[in-house]
């Protein structure tokens, strides 16, 4: 095991938990489904602090909690059933536990799920081993009457010399009980003879403490047993896990999307009305092109983030994840992955932000590592507007057999691209770059259990101010810097200058041009020239912004609906050169590029979010970048 | 140290109750008693871990819809394994009455 020296890097914002002003910090521990996070939630009102541990991609939380002697701090350590590490990974509870990432937790709260108790105290017996303080908090107390299951309370705290206190999470019963028993921490009382140190001897221990207690075990669950036998049956099945799929992705790529227009119209809106009303000045049209497109950029994600874990953690929390998971764990398996990694992946192919975002369902480090680095594959709703141009441009609109024509097959085919190449990329990181021990696979099947909507609606107000403080403000910053890149130096309009012709102009002249220019030699094997690198540049602001750049560099002055139109200027022959805008193979190498590269610079600021540091952005965009390029470069040169 | 199936002290023909077997053989429906995990080292001690030590009853309950992963039911609660976790737990297999 590794000793306890402090870890080498230590991010700002992943700062020492609560070093303020020396307030009694606790640590909860329990295993997951055991109402942890609710109660986290109830002792401090929300009011969490979140972040990742330094080093791994495994969230923290922490947050204030009043108690009747004044303030305390609270530390919510990952799940876990055990807090024996297989993997380095897998380390940070027990080495919060052992304040190696600051302070030493004064005191711990083992949050045990009172319908599955051997499990918990086995727990418990690993935090006393430690030589914690603890007190058992037991959960789901109502639940486990009602299915006729008993337990002497009184008897539980005189074995295990440790207080006991019940709580019922969500509806705030026990909560001022336990508010007290923080308070009087420094009295706890600990057992005088350690538990035991072996799981066989731990289980054994709570065993015999169990059945002291009269604990009659609860009976079994009725709605899970009716709703498992359909929902696991091997035909009714995935049966209903296709239908969930369709609905889901329904959700997130239509249901998302008239909210989304609205605020993108808005914020668009706003823009044009500031371009109007004040004088045309450099700080205009910073405020219209830079700031408010740019947090138009930004917003226009919310509602997709919103729904996509209303959706996500509703069905947590009644407990269907599981079974979807287990339903398609095979799938993921002969991949190196598992059931839980196909959220992410479907979620991406509406957009890859909150794709990444959902790879918190995936408990393995390592796998959600593999998962949201290939995400970015998966064919996002904001690569359509490009791939519509360009193929109704330059595919043929021809029947091939049946009702297929080659544009919807070119179409199809960028689609089933995209996710044969995550899925490869994802088996080749499993193999290579993120091989480690193969830790085993487990999944529980929690019972069915109703979820509280306020609980829900707080967790997805987490997420969503989250994503705006930390992956918000990068996109706000690329953006602006992107809309200068784009207007810098900047020229005058010219008398009887068409405003078409001076964007153009301006935009011919601009840093972004130059920028264009300057990385001509990358790409021009792929037969793109300097203004299609202007697009490249630009669209990496957003995928779809490439169409409306490139209207602007061949001054196109129809509508930016108006595909064809645009389509056609790029296919017709440049009046300088007499060679056409974009040749067919440069088009093609196009299409793959755009499949291909990481062409989106908020997916970069969601990587460096929730892996907490630039090496994986970088990565993720480098090997993206080489895999684009060598694509385009083999459609090009197989298309000339 | 590994059973042979023609050669359990615990007597019975395969299949039988009170037979050895392994989890993941053991079927759908099935009831065991855990007798140990095969091996040591980091999965044995994480099947451990997750409550699968001697003297547990374990539930065979179903298989995914692809033969993986499967159903187990112990200690309260239903855990799923694949089979290359669930084949290293043997178990003593109990008759229906038993179970």
């Amino acid at each position: 095991m590794k000793s306890c020296a402090a870890p080498a890097e230590r991010p700002r914002d992943a700062a020492r938990p609560a070093d303020r002003g020396g307030r009694p910090l606790f640590a909860l521990v329990g295993s997951p489904n055991s109402g942890k996070t609710t109660l986290f939630n109830a002792l401090t009102g929300h009011r969490a602090r979140t972040g990742n541990y330094p080093g791994v991609t495994v969230e923290r939380r922490e947050g204030p909690a009043r108690t009747p002697g004044g303030e305390v701090e609270l530390l919510d350590l990952p799940g876990s059933y055990s807090l024996h590490a297989l993997a380095e990974d897998e380390r940070v509870a027990v080495a919060a536990l052992q304040g190696e990432y600051g302070r030493r937790p004064d005191a711990v709260l083992v949050v045990a799920d009172s319908t599955t108790l051997e499990r918990s105290l086995a727990l418990l017996a690993e935090v006393l081993a430690l030589g914690h303080r603890a007190c058992l908090v037991l959960t789901m107390v109502d639940e486990l009457k009602a299915r006729g299951g008993e337990l002497d309370l009184a008897r539980l705290q005189a074995e295990l010399r440790v207080p006991v206190v019940p709580v019922v999470g969500h509806r705030g019963l026990g909560i001022d009980d336990l508010r007290q028993r923080l308070a009087e921490w420094k009295s706890w009382t600990r057992p005088e003879l350690l538990p035991p140190d072996t799981p066989e001897a731990r289980f054994a221990w709570a065993d015999a403490i169990l059945a002291r207690c009269r604990r009659r075990r609860p009976g079994p669950h009725p709605w899970t047993r009716r709703l498992d036998a359909l929902l696991l049956h091997p035909v009714a099945g995935p049966l209903v896990f296709l239908v969930f799929v369709a609905a889901f992705f329904q959700a997130i790529f239509s249901w998302a999307g008239p909210v989304m227009d609205l605020f993108a119209g808005a914020l668009e809106g706003a823009a044009d009305w500031t371009l109007a009303t004040f004088p045309d000045s450099l700080l205009t049209r910073l405020l219209a092109d830079g700031i408010l497109r740019g947090v138009g950029a930004v917003v226009v994600f919310l509602p997709q983030i919103a729904l996509l874990f209303t959706v996500i953690l509703f069905l947590e929390a009644c407990g269907y994840m599981a079974r979807a998971a287990f339903v398609v764990d095979r799938l993921f398996g002969w991949i190196g992955l598992e059931g839980r990694c196909f959220v992410a992946l479907l979620s991406s192919y509406a957009c890859a932000v909150p794709g990444i975002l959902a790879t918190r369902t995936i408990p393995s480090p390592r796998d959600r590592l593999a998962t949201l680095l290939v995400a970015p594959f998966a064919t996002c709703s904001a690569r359509l507007p490009v791939y519509a141009l360009l193929i109704a441009a330059f595919i043929p609109d021809e029947r091939v057999f049946g009702p297929f024509t080659w544009q919807g097959l070119t179409l199809l085919g960028l689609y089933l691209a995209g996710g044969l190449t995550a899925v490869l990329f994802a088996a080749l990181f499993k193999r290579g770059l993120l091989r480690g021990a193969t830790l085993p696979f487990y999944l529980e099947l929690p019972p069915y259990r109703m979820p509280r909507l306020r609980v829900i609606a707080l967790q997805v107000w987490d997420r969503l101010w989250m994503f705006l403080r930390r992956a918000g403000t990068i996109i706000l910053g690329a953006s602006v810097l992107l809309w200068a890149l784009l207007t810098f130096p900047g020229i005058e309009r010219s008398p009887g200058q068409s405003e078409a012709e001076h964007r153009r102009e301006v935009l011919e002249h601009s840093y972004a041009a130059r920028l264009g220019k300057a990385v001509e030699p990358v790409f021009e094997p792929l037969g793109f020239d300097w203004r299609i690198n202007v697009g490249l540049i630009a669209s990496q602001a957003a995928r779809e912004v490439m169409v409306s750049t490139l209207a602007q560099v061949y001054a196109w002055e129809g509508d930016e609906e108006d595909l064809q139109g645009l389509g056609e200027i790029l296919r017709a022959p440049d009046p300088r050169t007499g060679r056409p805008r974009l040749a067919f193979p440069s088009a093609l190498a196009l299409l793959a590029w755009f499949a291909y590269s990481l062409q989106c610079v908020s997916t970069l600021a969601v990587l460096r979010r929730e892996t907490r540091s630039w090496k994986w952005p970088a990565f993720a965009f480098a090997y993206m970048f080489a895999t684009g390029w060598l694509a385009a470069w083999v459609v090009h040169t197989l298309a000339s | 140290m590994r059973l042979s199936r023609n050669n359990h002290p615990a007597g019975g023909a395969p299949g039988s109750e009170g037979h050895l077997a392994d989890l993941a053989r053991a079927g759908p429906g099935a009831a065991g008693v855990v007798r140990d995990i095969e091996g040591n080292g980091a999965t044995a001690e994480r099947l451990r871990a997750l409550g699968f030590v001697p003297g547990t009853e374990v539930r065979y309950l179903r298989r995914a819809p692809l033969g993986e992963p499967l159903v187990f039911e112990l200690r309260g609660f239903r855990l799923c394994l694949r089979r290359p976790e669930a084949r290293r737990i043997r178990i003593r297999r109990l008759s229906p009455a038993e179970a």
